[in-house]
């Protein structure tokens, strides 16, 4: 069997099993052909600090029990040594325990959680019954005072709260108001629980994080929460304004303690959010892989989110690769390396492509200026491209710095670029100058830019995306083309060009 | 026009890359055998060895420290040539024509002192000129003096013949001659002229400078008419001896007169381009099938270019 037909046929049984498991899930198991509609999914770092006292430390979170709207997709405890253990308390809330015998050093702990928001109701528990609150003989009078004062104005729950936030959040406060806030420990949301227990609604505290992409350092918040005879409807203690805001992650609900650190000191807590998209489908896929078919456990999504977005772009690679090919064997065009185009075009990924492209322009140039130089100081060929990785690294940093303070953020996205492969790029293109001329640069340079921005292109692509992400055994099928066009022997497109002149055209 | 289509190329049997690679390269020419013709070194022993026609070695460096006794191993020399041994597409080729108080004259005018001398050879062993970077020696060879009959063809530099042998047949020939607008150099991409060669005879049947035809040198304005190499039968065995020298179906063989020693072979070069049949206006794909019909039926190199000759010669008479 000559080896172009085993070629076909391995190409062939590539292609079928590829496109016949795509076609399973597909069909059979509903993963959709086209990309559809995106989900935002929130991670959530909480870390918690502490300087032990040099015993036995125990440290409990109180894990978040987001009620309603917020769905948990995955969980990650870091235990930096400690045992760790989950259980759960009397209240029925879960506790993360991390343990340690003897802690010397300031510890980190974190616990990282990703959630997005379903479209889910609230489950309204009812409220338990209300105990009268403790408040001594001056306190509890003003306290009835400013009750039958704020009933008068408002009968239903919802009113009474939004009316007695208003009294107790006013800039020159009635006498009883101010009396009741003297103490320091006394806050707006104290009290506002005290008067409407007074008044028998169920009303409680909750805590939670506001949800904004990129922020460190977040602390909790707190929300009042009251309960109208049905639903209960949450009030921002500081505004009035009610309803739960739309990117509030509750963390918990009432008054039970957070973070109890035991045997070290200086505890406290705090959050980091990122937000990334994921197609509404894989937030399906992975909220219900636990009953899903075998296929499905066995895929990408079996993996902890991070893992997938590092696969979401190792997978289009082969893409790139592809479309490199393509424009190698069928097209003809020129590039520096054959996969620099690839390397380059993920690091657009980073930069978006026209930040990109003026980075790399910037570098290149700049490297090729210094390169010049260096070609006079007689330099073996290693020392010299390692001298080259030197420069690159420090005009990268000069770019950096320079532009920050310029105000020009983007111009950081500078370290994605493969450091190698600028150095080597640099060289290669210093050679190709000073022996081939400025013009062969500009073709092989320009070639391989034209294939960087192409593969960009493609591999941005939500379609490609989507599939490759969604169907990674269509890389069968990437490869069985790959060998097809491996062994094409017809003219390349730049030939027809090439050969324009010949006799007789 | 802007593109031909690839059904005319097919018909006038034009060889593209793709092709190339695939059909003729990878299967008439074994990889083991790739470093005998990579490595100018090896080639030179070898055709030292069946007694195929080189330029003189006069020395050899392989390391850095031998750098330094450059200047001894040069020795008196007026001319020289220092090349790498690995090197690709006449990459990091030397050629010093003369020596004028203690500077080292190129073949483009321009001078050198030692020190950019000895900075050239330093280069060569990092292996700048190498493919893929591997380490390198440079060889120091003479001056090829060329033939004034061809002479008038070149602007500096030395026009050399290139000869495709096929299965040890002469297949197709031209003569590359350098330009202003090349640099000297003869590589036709670099802009020198290429001028197919009627393989009976050595004279030549189409100029060609960049894609197009040209009638005269465009420095010498010497007509190309008029050009025919000598030594012609001399040229096409000393090439197709090289296919028993390398053992190599498909090769392109790099020949220079040297006005004292004849023909010299320079190099040989396993991966031949293709812009040779734009110099000779024509295909090769008919020319290698016609080779692969009749395979095996000639044994010595002469035998050989007996019946290329016949077969892809053209009556000079009706020589375009």
């Amino acid at each position: 069997m000559s080896s172009r037909v085993q070629v076909y046929i391995i190409a062939l049984l590539l292609s079928a099993v590829g496109i016949g498991v795509a076609l399973y899930k597909a069909f059979a198991l509903g993963f959709p052909l086209l990309p559809g509609a995106s989900q935002s999914v929130w991670t959530l770092e909480s870390r918690i600090h502490f300087t032990p006292s040099g015993g036995p430390v125990e440290v409990t979170l109180a894990l978040p029990q987001p009620l309603g709207y917020w769905v948990v997709l995955d969980e990650y405890f870091t235990s930096s040594g400690f045992a760790l253990s989950l259980d759960e308390g009397k209240d029925g809330r879960m506790r993360a325990r991390w343990s340690k015998d003897r802690v010397k050093q300031p510890a980190t702990l974190t616990y990282k959680l990703q959630v997005y928001r379903s479209r889910g109701q609230d489950s309204a528990e009812p409220p338990a019954a209300v105990e009268p609150p403790l408040l001594d003989e001056g306190q509890l009078d003003a306290a009835q005072q400013l009750l039958a004062s704020v009933r008068q104005r408002s009968a239903d729950p919802v009113g009474f709260t939004r009316t007695l936030l208003g009294v107790l959040n006013h800039a020159n406060p009635q006498p009883d108001v101010a009396y009741l806030l003297a103490e320091p420990s006394r806050d707006v949301r104290r009290v506002a629980i005290e008067v409407l227990a007074l008044a028998q609604i169920p009303a409680r505290v909750i805590s939670g994080i506001y949800l904004e992409d990129g922020r460190r350092r977040q602390q909790l918040s707190t929300l009042l929460e009251v309960y109208d005879g049905s639903h209960w409807v949450q009030f921002d203690p500081r505004t009035g304004e009610s309803g739960l805001p739309k990117n509030f992650f509750v963390w918990q609900r009432g008054g039970v303690s957070l973070l109890d650190v035991v045997g070290g000191r200086d505890s406290h807590i705090d959050f980091a959010i990122m937000k990334n998209s994921l197609s509404t489908r894989s937030v399906a896929m992975m909220e219900s892989r636990e009953e899903s078919a075998a296929l499905i456990d066995f895929s990408i999504y079996a993996l902890p989110v991070e893992q997938q977005s590092v696969f979401k772009k190792l997978l289009l690679i082969p893409i790139g690769a592809l479309f490199v090919v393509f424009m190698r064997i069928i097209v003809g065009v020129r590039t520096s390396g054959t996969f620099m185009p690839i390397l380059i075009a993920l690091a657009f990924i980073q930069t978006t492509l026209l930040t990109g492209l003026v980075i790399f322009l910037v570098v290149v140039g700049a490297g090729l200026w210094i390169r010049f130089y260096l070609s006079y100081l007689n330099l073996l060929l290693v020392a010299r491209v390692s001298a080259v990785i030197v420069v690159v690294l420090a005009i990268m940093v000069v770019l950096s710095v320079v532009s920050y303070k310029l105000g020009i953020d983007q111009a950081m996205t500078v370290t994605f670029f493969p450091m190698i492969i600028l150095s080597w790029t640099i060289e290669r293109m210093s050679i190709l100058w000073e022996e081939e001329g400025l013009r062969e640069v500009f073709i092989q340079g320009g070639g391989s830019l034209l294939v960087a921005v192409l593969t960009y292109l493609v591999m941005m692509s939500r379609i490609a995306q989507h599939l490759t992400f969604n169907f990674p055994e269509l890389l069968l099928v990437v490869l069985g083309a790959i060998l097809v066009i491996g062994q094409y022997t017809g003219y390349r497109l730049t030939e027809l060009y090439r050969f324009r002149h010949l006799q007789g055209a | 026009m802007l593109l031909v289509s690839p059904r005319w190329l097919r018909r006038k049997g034009i060889l593209g890359m793709n092709r190339r690679n695939v059909d003729v390269i990878s299967r008439r020419n074994p990889r083991s055998l790739y470093p005998l013709v990579d490595d100018k070194l090896k080639t030179k022993r070898l055709a030292e060895q069946y007694g195929v026609a080189v330029p003189v070695l006069k020395g050899v460096i392989s390391y850095q420290f031998e750098v330094k006794s450059l200047r001894k191993a040069l020795g008196l020399s007026r001319q020289f040539v220092i090349k790498p041994a690995q090197g690709s597409g006449g990459k990091g080729i030397l050629v010093i024509v003369d020596r004028d108080k203690g500077r080292y004259i190129k073949s483009s005018g321009s001078d050198l002192s030692i020190r950019d001398v000895e900075r050239h050879v330093s280069n060569i062993l990092s292996g700048l000129y190498s493919l893929g970077g591997r380490p390198d020696v440079a060889m120091i060879e003479t001056l090829v003096v060329f033939d004034q009959h061809l002479a008038r063809f070149s602007y500096e530099g030395v026009p050399d013949i290139r000869v495709i042998i096929y299965r040890g047949y002469p297949v197709m020939a031209m003569i590359r001659c350098a330009t202003h607008v090349s640099d000297g150099k003869a590589n036709l991409h670099q802009g020198a002229v290429g001028v197919g060669l009627d393989l009976a005879s050595g004279r030549s049947l189409q100029a060609v400078q960049n894609g197009r035809p040209v009638a005269v040198h465009p420095d010498t304005l010497e007509s190309f008419a008029g050009l025919e190499v000598p030594h012609w039968i001399g040229i096409l065995h000393l090439a197709a001896r090289c296919f028993e020298m390398t053992g190599m179906g498909y090769i392109g063989v790099d020949i220079v007169i040297d006005h004292h020693r004849g023909p010299l072979i320079l190099e040989l070069n396993a991966r031949p381009g293709l812009a040779i049949q734009i110099a000779n206006q024509r295909g090769l794909v008919h020319r290698l099938e016609a080779v692969d019909a009749v395979c095996g039926r000639h044994e010595t190199p002469e035998e050989r270019v007996e019946f290329s000759r016949l077969a892809f010669g053209s009556d000079p008479g009706s020589a375009t």
